[in-house]
């Protein structure tokens, strides 16, 4: 139901006919020797830590499929080879070039790069965020004008990388986008602001730190924007809870949606 | 009006503010002003902080704005927002993948349509299903999209005419807009909140009778827009409260991320449904519409003539439904044939309301113990979406409407962040009000066009 490698598409930016159902097809490279095993071996995936374990998440019924020994380990990091495909290795190239202009080596700033279901990645260090964004916007061949906010995700398992900042830009010249992630761990939740480059995230930090608790360095006003002033709390926070109260409807009593019981 | 020195406000608040608070009760406002003349501290020149909404009647819902005023001249505004926030994308995160559209799709009220979609285009991404859509599904949700434009547009227009005290243009709005919401209700059985996209495709087919009710919208609509427009384009007070106000050019609408009618407004003609199309538009013929005023009135006719453009594309998708005519059980799907993501069940209205079709029922309750336990694993479990993230952006009436869903692996978000275009455009309110006159205030947040249910999320 969903191909692992899927063929990643460039929006309008189509350079290719229409027809030919072409991937991203390196070119010509010698032959590989470990070219037939697998990307990733097991023990890499076993030396992940455990999401969940059982089939259903459920605890305390009594099993008897055996599903409930099911331990299932959490994706490895991922870092795409090259090529990635589509405009993203030009991004990828340019950056480079914009970097090293700038006195930065490409792996100062960036983390590793994930081309996955059609889209780019940059992994950014959080110290060279502000560099790096001023590349993206500035640079004539990147162009990024528009970033649309940042959004938070809380991985509470993920230890010293807890909290992520997700940026989305948008290039209307060259008609692109790229997603800037950036990570900060949970005991030192700052990350530098980019209202300085892009004034318009003014308010989507507001919101990142109203829900999460990500400190920007450097915002001009960083207030709860959403939840009320005194309000105590981070409320998108995996460790917060949603709250809420059982209903009863005709005898039957239906627990609050987040004690209900869930699959994942 | 109550006057009330600050030191005998109570509540031990007295350094919330200084000087005297005046509590405005409406139509009293002279007396306002000749008390704040005759105070002892008024001193010429002098700045009254104004508190305007959340409850004011103009100001789109429950927004908040601060207004530091000297005589007439705005010299600060700040918004405040959250009055509206009813933790959706929280929510999100305790429901199935299915189940979230019924949650996201009542952010931005006004555009209900367009939420679904981007959610569910962004999940059918996650899924690696984006290709696989039914033809008839894509059409339907066009169609739907459109139709939803137009309502937004006029619920936009419309008020606007009220608030600046044109009751007539509300009411021809509002005529018009009916129309468009009673073809929704035709279609969703709602007026709003339809949770009508799903991921995968659509809820149900069009319902009998829908195509041959669009047409008759479509046969009326282009004169109703003609009339709205003859009363509005050219009418000399609208003109003027609205020419050169609430001015944000091209560096301006970058700096501070606007899309959607705003940035159009500037001259640039960037819209996603032409740059970066989804859902099949590089198929439909229809033109952006372009001004470069930078100023409300310029976005009034740009939202005037993307209503024309949306009837031109309603038409196109109607022709198509028409001709694909209408399908027997199991052909021409409105879901995707991926029975492990599918919906199993053809919806159908009974007696006691909207549920599974007779014949569905009847497969699973006497026919197939398989089929019973694939439709209960599948309602109550849901499917789960391989982990990864993914933002699919589409052009909604406000502007750039994104969708950054998070999986991990399970059966429920993981987490979704809707990036609302409103949320994004009410920081422009202090660009373009400061060193205004505050009245022209009111049709400067009309223009912005902000929906607080999207804004507050």
């Amino acid at each position: 139901m969903s191909g692992p490698d899927e063929t990643p598409k460039a929006g309008s930016e189509e350079t290719h006919g229409s027809q030919a159902p072409q991937g991203p097809v390196p070119p010509a490279a010698p032959p590989d020797p470990d070219e037939n095993l697998p990307a990733r071996l097991g023990e890499e995936r076993l030396a992940e830590p455990v999401v969940r374990t059982g089939l259903f998440g459920v605890q305390g019924t009594p099993d008897t499929s055996g599903y409930g020994l099911l331990r299932v380990h959490r994706a490895p990091v991922l870092a795409s080879p090259r090529p990635y495909g589509s405009y993203f290795d030009d991004v990828a190239d340019e950056l480079g070039r914009a970097l090293e202009s700038a006195g930065i080596g490409f792996s100062d700033a960036i983390e590793r790069v994930v081309a996955d279901r059609g889209e780019l990645t940059f992994y950014v260090r959080r110290e060279r965020l502000p560099e790096v964004a001023a590349k993206f916007r500035d640079d004539p061949a990147l162009r990024f004008e528009l970033c649309t906010g940042v959004s938070g995700v809380h991985y509470p398992d993920d230890s010293g990388r807890e909290l992520h900042a997700v940026y989305h830009l948008l290039s209307i010249t060259h008609n692109r986008r790229v997603r800037l992630e950036v990570t900060t761990p949970d005991a030192d939740r700052h990350i530098p602001s980019l209202v300085g480059v892009y004034p318009a995230n003014n308010w989507h930090e507001r919101e990142t730190w109203d829900l999460f608790g990500i400190i920007f360095d450097g915002h001009p006003g960083l207030t709860r924007i959403q939840m009320p002033d005194d309000w105590k709390g981070h409320p998108q926070r995996k460790d917060y809870p949603l709250g809420g109260i059982p209903v009863e409807y005709r005898g039957a009593k239906i627990p609050a949606p987040d004690e209900r019981r869930h699959y994942s | 009006m109550t006057q009330t020195p600050h030191a005998a406000a109570g509540a031990g608040d007295a350094e919330a503010a200084e000087g005297r608070v005046y509590t405005v009760s409406g139509e009293d406002w002279d007396e306002v002003v000749s008390a704040a003349i005759q105070s002892d501290d008024f001193e010429a020149g002098e700045r009254i902080v104004i508190n305007m909404g959340p409850q004011h009647p103009s100001t789109h819902g429950v927004l908040r704005l601060i207004l530091t005023l000297e005589g007439e001249t705005v010299v600060e505004v700040r918004p405040a927002i959250g009055y509206l926030h009813t933790g959706i994308e929280k929510n999100m995160e305790y429901r199935t993948w299915t189940q979230g559209v019924t949650f996201c799709t009542r952010a931005d009220y006004l555009m209900p349509i367009f939420n679904e979609s981007a959610y569910c285009f962004a999940v059918e991404r996650l899924l690696g299903i984006e290709d696989k859509i039914p033809e008839r599904a894509q059409i339907i949700r066009v169609l739907m999209m459109e139709l939803n434009r137009i309502t937004s547009h006029l619920g936009g227009i419309a008020p606007m005419g009220l608030e600046l005290g044109a009751t007539t243009i509300y009411t021809q709005g509002a005529r018009l807009r009916e129309r468009g919401l009673d073809l929704l209700e035709l279609i969703t059985g709602l007026r709003m909140n339809h949770a009508f996209i799903r991921p995968g495709g659509v809820a149900q087919d069009l319902p009998p009778g829908a195509l041959e009710a669009i047409r008759a919208f479509l046969d009326t609509a282009p004169r109703l827009v003609r009339d709205l427009r003859t009363l509005i384009d050219a009418n000399p007070i609208f003109i003027g409260r609205n020419k050169g106000i609430a001015y944000l050019d091209l560096a301006g609408c970058m700096a501070l991320g606007v899309t959607g009618p705003m940035l159009r407004s500037t001259g640039l003609p960037w819209d996603l449904r032409k740059s970066q199309p989804y859902c099949g538009y590089e198929t439909y013929d229809f033109d952006v519409p372009v001004v470069d005023t930078c100023d409300a009135y310029g976005r009034y006719l740009v939202r005037m003539d993307e209503i024309t453009q949306s009837l031109r594309i309603v038409r196109q998708c109607v022709d198509r439904l028409a001709e694909r005519g209408s399908p027997g059980p199991d052909q021409d799907p409105v879901m995707i044939r991926d029975a492990k993501i599918g919906w199993p069940a053809r919806l159908s209205l009974g007696p006691d309301g909207l549920g599974p079709s007779p014949e569905h029922i009847k497969h699973i309750m006497g026919q197939s113990m398989e089929a019973l336990i694939h439709h209960f694993k599948l309602v109550t479990e849901g499917f789960r979406v391989p982990a990864g993230q993914a933002y699919a952006a589409i052009e909604s009436p406000r502007g750039e409407l994104g969708a950054h869903v998070v999986s991990d692996g399970g059966t429920r978000p993981y987490r979704v962040h809707l990036r609302d275009p409103s949320f994004n455009h009410l920081q422009t309110v202090a660009a373009v009000c400061e060193g205004g006159q505050v009245a022209d205030l009111i049709p400067a947040i009309a223009s912005i066009d902000p929906v607080m249910g999207g804004v507050d999320r």
